[in-house]
């Protein structure tokens, strides 16, 4: 089977700085891939280059395609779909605003009210919440919103920024059982995390990122029983 | 004074200060949208008198070969960065929203021109001619420059405004016009004489705003074009490009300011250089409401248009530096009450 996306030997500068070093990263159709590792790593670093939102250099296939000269807005358009580290949601609109404009990319208005109405089955806060300003949300709130939008694309495959950042542990677990129900609807994810056992728990495959580089890989069942990286990441949880 | 000369006065303040609310209503959607504060907004209302009032003389207007350059401009510079992407397939796209419709729509109206059609006609036409000019100026001058700070974008916007205010002298000279009004119609309301012109500013004012409301409220183009002026990285997540967003700001704000032209021509004499007042006035407007509420620009503007009036009737040589002097408390008031906004939003 080929592979959904490829990211090969990826590198990214800030000025002078390389925060991502060579790393490559490969996603079968209707995997879960976690790339785990420390603050700082470069994880976000990579998924916004996986976007296209920063300029790379190395190779990126998705679908068979070469990704060099796809700009940020025609990969959305192709399928990929980021929820980012910092949500970006659009904060002086309301809930269903927001949501609405999940699905500007497929150009299939008559389905828009259809799949709202699965969003909001999905997170029935969210529906109770359908008229608030999406700053007016809880910090769960906000990223089941950044969620159910990127969910209105019709993603194959999505990208997910750190979804546990700043969550209290209850909502870090509804979250997660989000994210596994996702394999049923067909979507691949790439999940980037801190939240290492809940990740690699939740993920098929898992890569390690320190300083940039990847420096270890393997079946997620594996790596949660490595006693090295228990040591590192999993120790505290 | 008495009540009759008040009422007249607010009836006058009223009448531009709707004029200045389409302006600054514009103004606000473009800075929202593109992040430019367009200070040739003025220009194009200016522009689009002088169209008309060379229309009404069934002469053709020096817009149409302003619309015909910056179009070969704006294609070319499109063709460039078209073909050094190697996307080749694009060129038809860019030829005919860059070329063909522009000068199409100038070389229509320099053929009607000399037959001067009826007036509801040249309205269309002055408006349809002068819609391009933006939009174009945007692909030419603001493009390659669209990831600049605010402040680098605003000082290219006043060295635009210079050079438009330049090639108005070229294209229109240097003689004012005044247009006939739209209606010799008039009625009177609490003992003030209300003229037909001034009861279609306002109307044309109300149903613009109302269109443009339900337009930001209720289409999917609408809501992406807020959410571009939301938060621009997570529009573009969405597949909304900013491009193509701030292109369709441009044609609205230009509308607007155009209608705010064709209303405005029959009031007062306009000049090449006339718009940098009107658009500064709106300004004025926008920023007591805020900057980024539509509503509180129109409000704004309103209350820039009767301080106006009034200020004439004390001391009319003085009325400009009278609404100018208003911005500073406006702005010392606003600095205070306001919380900053940020060029990216915090979480």
């Amino acid at each position: 089977m080929s592979a959904l996306l490829t990211l090969d030997k990826i590198s990214v500068s800030y000025g002078r700085i390389q925060a991502v070093r060579e790393v490559s990263v490969s996603i079968e159709p209707g995997q879960i891939v976690t790339i785990i590792g420390p603050n700082g790593a470069g994880k976000t670093t990579l998924m916004l280059a996986a976007i296209g939102l920063l300029a790379s250099s190395g190779a990126m296939r998705y679908l068979g395609e070469d990704l060099a000269g796809v700009d940020v807005e025609a990969r959305v358009e192709r399928g990929m779909c980021l929820v980012p580290e910092r949500r970006e949601l659009f904060h002086d609109m309301n809930v269903e605003d927001n949501l609405t404009l999940g699905a500007y990319s497929r150009r299939a208005k008559a389905e828009i009210g259809r799949d709202l109405d699965d969003v909001f089955d999905r997170f029935p806060r969210l529906k109770e919440r359908r008229r608030q300003l999406a700053g007016t949300l809880s910090g769960g709130e906000r990223q089941m919103l950044a969620l159910g939008r990127a969910l209105m694309a019709k993603p194959r495959l999505l990208l997910l920024d750190e979804p546990s950042l700043g969550l209290a542990p209850l909502i870090v677990r509804e979250i997660f059982k989000t994210i596994a129900s996702l394999r049923s609807l067909g979507i691949s994810i790439l999940l980037v995390e801190q939240n290492a056992r809940a990740a690699l728990e939740t993920a098929d495959v898992g890569y390690v990122l320190e300083t940039g580089q990847v420096t270890q890989q393997g079946a997620a069942s594996e790596l949660i029983g490595d006693p090295k990286l228990i040591a590192a990441y999993l120790g505290g949880h | 004074m008495t009540f009759d000369i008040a009422a007249i006065l607010a009836v006058d303040g009223i009448a531009s200060g709707a004029i200045y609310a389409l302006v600054a209503i514009g103004t606000v959607l473009l800075f929202s949208v593109t992040r430019v504060m367009f200070v040739p907004f003025g220009d194009l209302a200016a522009f689009t008198a002088l169209t008309l009032a060379a229309l009404d003389d069934g002469k053709t207007p020096g817009t149409v070969n302003l619309v015909i350059a910056l179009a070969v401009l704006a294609f070319a510079m499109e063709a460039l960065a078209l073909v050094r992407a190697g996307k080749m397939k694009m060129l038809p796209r860019a030829a005919l929203f860059y070329l063909v419709i522009p000068i199409a729509v100038a070389l229509a109206v320099r053929l009607l021109a000399p037959a001067t059609p009826p007036l509801p006609v040249r309205l269309i036409m002055a408006l349809a001619l002068i819609v391009p000019v933006a939009p174009l100026l945007d692909r030419i001058v603001f493009r390659p420059v669209a990831d600049a700070p605010v402040l680098v974008l605003l000082i290219i916007a006043v060295a635009l405004h210079f050079a438009l205010v330049g090639l108005g002298l070229l294209f229109f000279g240097p003689e004012g016009v005044r247009t006939q009004p739209l209606t010799s119609w008039s009625t009177e309301i609490l003992g003030a004489m209300v003229s037909g012109q001034t009861v279609c500013i306002v109307i044309a004012a109300v149903a613009l705003s109302a269109l443009l409301y339900v337009g930001f409220e209720f289409t999917l183009t609408g809501k992406a074009l807020r959410a571009t002026s939301s938060n621009r990285t997570g529009a573009r997540l969405m597949g909304v490009r900013p491009a193509r967003a701030g292109t369709i700001a441009y044609v609205l704000s230009s509308i607007l300011a155009g209608v705010s032209g064709l209303l405005i021509a029959p009031v007062n004499t306009i000049f090449y250089d006339s718009g940098f007042l009107i658009g500064l006035k709106a300004f004025v407007g926008a920023i007591i409401g805020g900057l980024h509420s539509y509503p509180g620009a129109a409000i704004g503007a309103v209350i820039v248009g009767l301080l106006e009036s009034f200020a004439s009737f004390a001391s009319s040589s003085l009325k400009d530096v009278i609404v100018f002097s208003v911005l500073v408390p406006i702005l010392v008031w606003r600095s205070l009450v306001s919380v900053h906004i940020e060029e990216e939003d915090e979480e």
